[in-house]
This record gives C-alpha cells, structure tokens and sequence, in this order.
C-alpha cells in the first residue's frame, strides 16, 4: 500500500532554533530519507517553504478567489511530506515513528485512495 | 422448566458462533474486508443460530455454513442485497477453501482477528465490541445493551471501525516476539473489558450483561489455547475464573450485596477456583509476571479461606505492591491500602490512603470513600466515618451495594 507522511511542526519554534540545531535536523533528515531509499520504501518527499508562502484557491461564482495564508490557523503547521510504500499499517507507523518529526511535532499517516478502489467503489 | 434442551441450544448456539468466527476471521484475514465477510455468512450464520438448537450441529459445521452461504447466493433476492463485496467474497471461500475443507480443518485465524480488532490505531473504546462482533457474531444491538450505549451509536462505532481495519491497511498479524506484549496486552484488555461489563450485574437478572461474561471467559479461552506459551493469557483466564466462581456468593438470597469477607464460601464454585489455580500455578512456570497473574493471585490469597477459613492478608499486600509497581493505578492504591490496615492496622492504612488523596480522580470514585469510611470506623471516629460513608453513597449506581452502605452507616451509632 502506499501511504503518504505528512509532517506537522511549529514554524514558530523551528524558526527559534540555532543554526547548529538545524544542521542536527537536516542530517537527521537526510539518514531517515536514506534509509527510506535504501529499504525501496521511499516514493516521493519533499520540505515545504512556511505557511507564510501559502496561497488558498478557491472558486466562488466564477471567479477565483485567492486569500494569502494557510486555511486553518493551528498551532502546527504541514512542513513537508514524505510517500512511501508499506505492507501494512504495522510497516508504515514503524517508519513514521523513525520520522525526525515524530519525536518534535506529529506525523499524520494516509493511506492513499487508490484510483483502481475508488473506482470498484471500495 | 426441563434443562437439557437449554443446555443443547446453548451448546448448538456456542458451536455456530465458534464455526462462524472461524469463517469470517479466516476470510477477513485474506481480505482485509471484515464487513463483507460478515455480509457474506449472515445469513448462513442466522440460519444456524435457528437450526441447529432443533437439529443437532452438523458434522462440518463450517462446511455447513458455508454450503448453505453459496446456496443463498444463488437466490435472486440475496444477490441483490449481498452486493458485489459478498458475491466476491463468497467466490474466494468456494475456490480456496472447499478442496481443504474435505479432510481438514479451516486454519484458525481468530487470533490474527483479534489483534487487528485490537491494533493500536484502533480506538481502545471500540475494540472490545469489535472482537465480540466479527468472532461470535453478536449483533451491535446486542453489544450496544451491554455496553450502555445506543444501538445506533454502537453500529456507528463498529462500522467505522472496520472500514478503518480495512482503508488503514490494519495487518491480520500475531505481532513478532519484540512487539507482542504490549499488543497482547491490547488484545486482553479488551476481553477483560467485556468480561468486566458483564461482571458488574452481579445477579445476572440481565441476561445479556450475563452473557458478556461468560463472553469473555470463552474469549480468554480461546486466547489461552492458541497462546498456550503466553503467561499473561493464562493469567487473564485465571482471574476471571476467580471472579465467576464467586458469582453465587456476591449477593443475598435477598439481593443484598455481600462483601468479599463475608461470603458463604459454600457458594463458591470449586472446580472453578481449582481449574484458576492450576492456570495459575502453569503460569508461573512461563516466566514474566504482569498484572493479570498477579491480580488473580489477589484472587487466589483471598479464596484461601476456602481451606483454613483465614484470608492471606500479607499476601495480598505484597502482590499488591508489585501491582503498584507493574501497573499501579488509584484503584490498585486503595486496595493496597485495604490491605496494609489488614496487616498492619487501620492507621497506617489510613495513613496510606490519604496519600492518593490529592488524586483528584479519587473524589468522585465511590471505593476510595468505602474504604476510607471502613477504616475510619474501625478507628472510632464516628464523626469523619458518617461523612466518608456518605460520599460513598452518594456515589454509588448499584442500589445493593447502597443499602449495605447505608447499613454500614447506621450501624456507626450503635
């Protein structure tokens, strides 16, 4: 099955911490990502700039509306994402839980909806 | 009334929901898809629960459900209700299961169903109706009255919960060795969950919080013999053998609640208590003691009066602090400290109790005030002990255990 990571972290605090910090984090990273490489778990990942970046769009009467900002304002924000391949659940919590996140902010674990399911109507 | 047909249809009944469970745990295990394993056997399950009570339970009992699954599919009627999910999933029993099920048994994957019922992204409220659903089948009516909430909102739960075991990708998987502990302990909690649900109607007078029990001890059963190496497993049947051996004796032929202490020990099963100390005894043989063990050797110091008619207090203070130290909890606490005034005095009981008493948990829980009251009283502080009992009873839902309470209280002044 494939699942997709989504990392949620607070931008505020991550923007506090020293820079020998974020190199700790980055090299942390870049071992799960290996690792995840290695295993042939990994399908596709990638940070995502702050939720300063964000722009939401929306269509409303046939024009589109754009508002500068994330759509929810919560205390953790979505930093990057990870898709995988996992047998199971089993298989893709142990790889969430080796997340760097996991351990300062959450990961949320989505199974994709594969086209072919949604399709048979399962 | 005549016994024997009662005990044939219990039989008959206990016989269609092992064929049954093994039938749906043994698909779902190949599909992921609980509900259209269920969906696919109601109807044969149904027709067997109505059978055979009157027929007797067939020679193969899965294969008689099974046969009689197929030939319901073949009803136009059915066809259109079972819907795609079931017709497929009666397709795959027909082709993987009928050629081994001549000569050999269907391969028992109730356990690997129950760790999945029990998986820990399952929420823990909703794991012990789940188990009682898709391994014996009983409907969320049913679990919904015994579990107190509306029939509605217990189908909402299961139905959500196995949509879940399914889109989540939940594995049908005994846990390796390095993982098995804490996900056994899941799976027993939610049978001791079930057994306790039916533990706290004490008369029996509801039959199906009866049956919960009874439920749970089959459950713990069924775990014991496929986890025959699992201490825990064994504990867990230990105790509540204990417990259901003592049912008889819980209240007055009057209905008034009896006290541990004061049971008529006549009443108490002894086969029962034997089968739990054997269970025991082999289960300290394992290695690895937890709390269900100790708590069912709680259970087994207490029913030593059984024998010299003296309870094993100091035993049961020190199981009870290396409950504290395995799985301590405020409830674990007060008992302890019911013990520690058996062995050493109310005083220092007392003394013991009034640590958790800034727990603020504790406020509202109706034994902390029970015991607290018991040993104020025997200290002679009338006063304090009216007060305690009063709380106590304010807080108590069994209009049994109210009036012993209140008993107690009037008792005070003479």
């Amino acid at each position: 099955m494939r699942y997709m990571l989504m990392i949620y972290a607070d931008e505020a605090a991550m923007a506090t911490v020293p820079t020998e910090t974020t190199y700790q984090i980055s090299a942390a990273y870049g071992a799960y990502t290996e690792a995840l490489k290695k295993s042939g778990a990994w399908l596709a990942g990638d940070r995502l700039r702050p939720s300063q970046a964000t722009t939401c769009v929306r269509m409303a009467d046939g024009k589109t509306n754009v508002l500068d900002g994330p759509y929810a304002d919560t205390k953790e924000q979505l930093a990057g994402f990870y898709m995988i391949e996992a047998e199971d659940a089993d298989a893709a919590i142990a790889w969430a839980a080796r997340c760097p996140a996991a351990s300062t902010g959450t990961v949320e674990l989505r199974p994709i909806w594969e086209m072919a399911e949604y399709m048979a109507g399962k | 009334m005549d016994i024997s047909p009662e005990i044939a249809r219990a039989a008959a009944e206990a016989a269609a929901r092992q064929s049954y469970g093994k039938l749906v745990a043994w698909l779902a295990a190949r599909t992921r898809d609980v509900a259209a394993a269920e969906d696919a056997l109601a109807d044969a399950f149904a027709a067997a629960l109505e059978r055979w009570p009157h027929t007797g339970v067939p020679e193969k009992p899965e294969a008689w459900l099974l046969a009689v699954a197929r030939r319901r599919r073949v009803d136009a009627v059915r066809r259109r209700l079972t819907g795609e999910a079931g017709r497929d999933h009666l397709k795959l029993i027909a082709e993987e299961m009928e050629a081994r099920m001549v000569d050999e048994d269907l391969p028992d994957e109730r356990l690997r169903l129950m760790f999945a019922c029990a998986h820990p992204a399952i929420d823990p409220g909703v794991r012990a109706p789940l188990i009682l659903q898709t391994v014996l089948g009983f409907d969320a009516a049913t679990i919904a009255s015994a579990f107190l909430v509306s029939p509605a909102t217990m189908g909402q739960r299961l139905v959500r919960a196995k949509s879940r075991i399914r889109e989540t990708g939940i594995p049908f998987r005994v846990p390796e060795r390095d993982e098995l502990g804490e996900r056994l302990a899941a799976v027993l909690e939610a049978i001791y969950a079930a057994f306790a649900e039916g533990w706290s109607d004490p008369t029996g007078t509801e039959t199906r919080r009866r049956n919960l029990a009874t439920e749970g001890i089959w459950l713990g059963r069924l775990v014991a013999s496929l986890l025959p190496q699992e201490p825990e497993a064994l504990g867990l049947l230990s105790l509540m053998l204990f417990a259901e051996a003592r049912r008889a004796a819980r209240r007055s032929p009057a209905g008034d609640f009896v006290p541990l202490a004061e049971q008529d020990i006549g009443l108490w099963d002894d086969p029962l208590i034997d089968e739990a100390e054997a269970l025991l005894a082999h289960a300290a043989t394992k290695g690895g003691i937890g709390r269900y063990q100790l708590e069912a050797a709680v259970q087994s110091a207490h029913t030593a009066r059984r024998r010299n008619g003296r309870t094993d207090w100091p035993a049961i203070r020190q199981l009870y602090d290396a409950l504290m130290a395995v799985a301590g909890s405020p409830v674990v606490a007060i008992n302890r400290a019911v013990a520690i005034a058996e062995v050493e005095g109310a005083a220092v009981g007392l003394a013991a109790l009034y640590v958790l008493g800034d727990d603020k948990r504790l406020m509202d829980y109706q034994p902390y005030w029970a015991a607290r009251a018991g040993l104020l009283a025997r200290l002679g502080t009338t006063k304090a002990a009216e007060e305690a009992y009063d709380r106590a009873i304010g807080l108590e839902s069994d209009a049994a255990v109210r009036r012993f309470l209140q008993g107690k209280r009037a008792a005070l002044r003479n």
